[in-house]
């Protein structure tokens, strides 16, 4: 299996309508750790996540990777904010990634046994995943992402509008994936969960990157005005 | 009123005494219908979820040419199939005229703009829905149109049944390639005309008793195997 890793935005913008909504961004991810990206709300964060995993095409510059662009798609996934559910079973759900990409349905049907379990849907596998809670979702959008063992996860706010179990149940999950050796970039504005997370940080303000840096540093010393009024908890206008 | 009365009772006479005829017209009739049904789903359902995932330079004015075609006259499509199969058209010489075929293809005709825009407009919403997700799995495109078929296979089973209530209730093609010759080509709708043109409107109302009868019934069989309203709720 080729390398996706390192991962490298040149000179990258994305506009829409007139309006640019992210960039010109210059960026490179290098294999292992979890980057949280962090910023207000409209700083580009979740544009800058779908430009990378290829879901908006960049107005500008371009998104490289080290592996061939087909085989760096293959090995990766992505979790949406709101989970989109398939109009099929809890399983149906889980196998769909496996299946689609020739396994038989019965080992399909294996692994996705054993993930449910790990995330604790064991005996819901026949249930519609649209009856699931909005926890009970994110957590299976999450199993059904890591299930093919991407190398690059990309979550986009996986955690937002869920309780407190349901937000350690996902960072359990995404910290597995971490030590399993998945490069993780996440787009959070929970700055207690980036605390808890990140190994390093990029934080966005108006659709640009204004610091990048280890989370021990950017959490101790943000060298920004921007960042030190985030982490303050003041409004970054 | 006498005559709607009357038909019920010839409607009721013609099913408990197994009157041949009528179970000869009602075969044919849904053999003719299921199978027009059948290869229009084949053709139309893909064509609905392809047009769907699809962009290309005149999708807008595809789209609006299937829906516009939702309404082609039956009339119309029966004398081009006419022409087209009799004798001196191109494919007069596989002699399907007069024959039950010749009615299904006509039916095809029909039958598969409705079911393809019928799809179109089911499976264009929900590719909205899976887009994303779609594309961030790496599926291809014969991968999409499968994933967007089996999941909005309920809402395409309501595009069948559409097609299955114009086919059945279709009279003007069938009529002019099928020619209502009885025990070739006579089916429940071309009798019902015959028998009102001949004033027998007792049989003529009894006859469409027993077609409302049977296309509530595939109707309902197919809600039943389906399990549609049952086992899913989306």
């Amino acid at each position: 299996m080729v390398s996706i890793p390192p991962l490298s935005v040149q000179n990258a913008s994305v506009t829409r309508n007139g309006k640019r909504l992210l960039g010109p961004v210059d960026l490179e991810i290098m294999a292992n750790g979890l980057t949280i990206i962090l910023g207000p709300n409209g700083a580009g964060k979740s544009t800058l996540l779908r430009l990378m995993h290829g879901l908006e095409k960049p107005s500008g510059g371009r998104v490289r990777f080290a592996a061939p662009r087909a085989e760096a798609y293959a090995q990766q996934a992505f979790v949406f904010q709101t989970p989109v559910m398939l109009r099929r079973t809890v399983l149906g759900n889980l196998t769909y990634p496996l299946t689609l990409h020739g396994t038989k349905r019965a080992n399909a049907e294996k692994q996705a046994l054993i993930w449910l379990n790990s995330i604790g849907l064991a005996g819901h596998e026949h249930q519609l995943a649209s009856a699931l809670s909005g926890g009970e979702r994110q957590k299976l959008a999450l199993a059904r992402a890591l299930i093919r063992a991407p190398q690059l996860l990309f979550l986009d706010e996986p955690c937002a509008n869920l309780d407190g179990a349901s937000t350690r149940d996902i960072e359990r999950l995404i910290l597995e994936a971490r030590n399993t050796g998945t490069r993780i970039l996440m787009a959070t504005h929970d700055l207690g969960q980036a605390r808890r997370l990140a190994t390093d940080v990029l934080f966005l303000n108006k659709g640009r990157i204004t610091e990048s840096a280890s989370a021990e540093s950017f959490f101790n010393s943000p060298k920004t005005p921007e960042a030190q009024a985030f982490l303050k908890g003041d409004l970054v206008l | 009123m006498l005559e709607i009365w009357q038909g019920i009772q010839a409607a009721f006479w013609l099913i408990v005494t197994f009157d041949a005829d009528l179970y000869e017209i009602a075969a044919r009739s849904l053999f003719v219908t299921c199978s027009a049904v059948a290869i229009a789903a084949l053709v139309g359902l893909p064509l609905g979820a392809w047009l769907a995932v699809s962009r290309y330079r005149f999708r807008r004015f595809v789209i609006a040419m299937l829906n516009a075609l939702m309404g082609l006259p039956p009339v119309v499509v029966g004398l081009v199939v006419y022409l087209m199969l009799s004798r001196s058209g191109p494919f007069g010489v596989m002699g399907l005229l007069f024959t039950p075929w010749a009615m299904i293809i006509a039916q095809v005709i029909i039958l598969t703009p409705l079911i393809a825009s019928i799809a179109h407009q089911s499976i264009r919403d929900l590719w909205a829905e899976y887009h994303d997700l779609l594309i961030s799995l790496n599926t291809t495109r014969s991968q999409r149109i499968k994933t967007l078929l089996w999941d909005s296979r309920r809402a395409l089973l309501t595009a069948a049944l559409a097609g299955f209530g114009r086919g059945i209730g279709e009279v003007g093609a069938i009529m002019i390639v099928g020619g209502n010759i009885d025990h070739v080509t006579r089916v429940m709708t071309t009798a019902i005309a015959l028998e009102t043109s001949k004033g027998d409107f007792a049989l003529a109302i009894g006859l469409g008793f027993v077609l409302i009868g049977l296309a509530i019934a595939v109707n309902l069989a197919l809600h039943v195997l389906s399990g549609t309203e049952v086992r899913d709720r989306w």
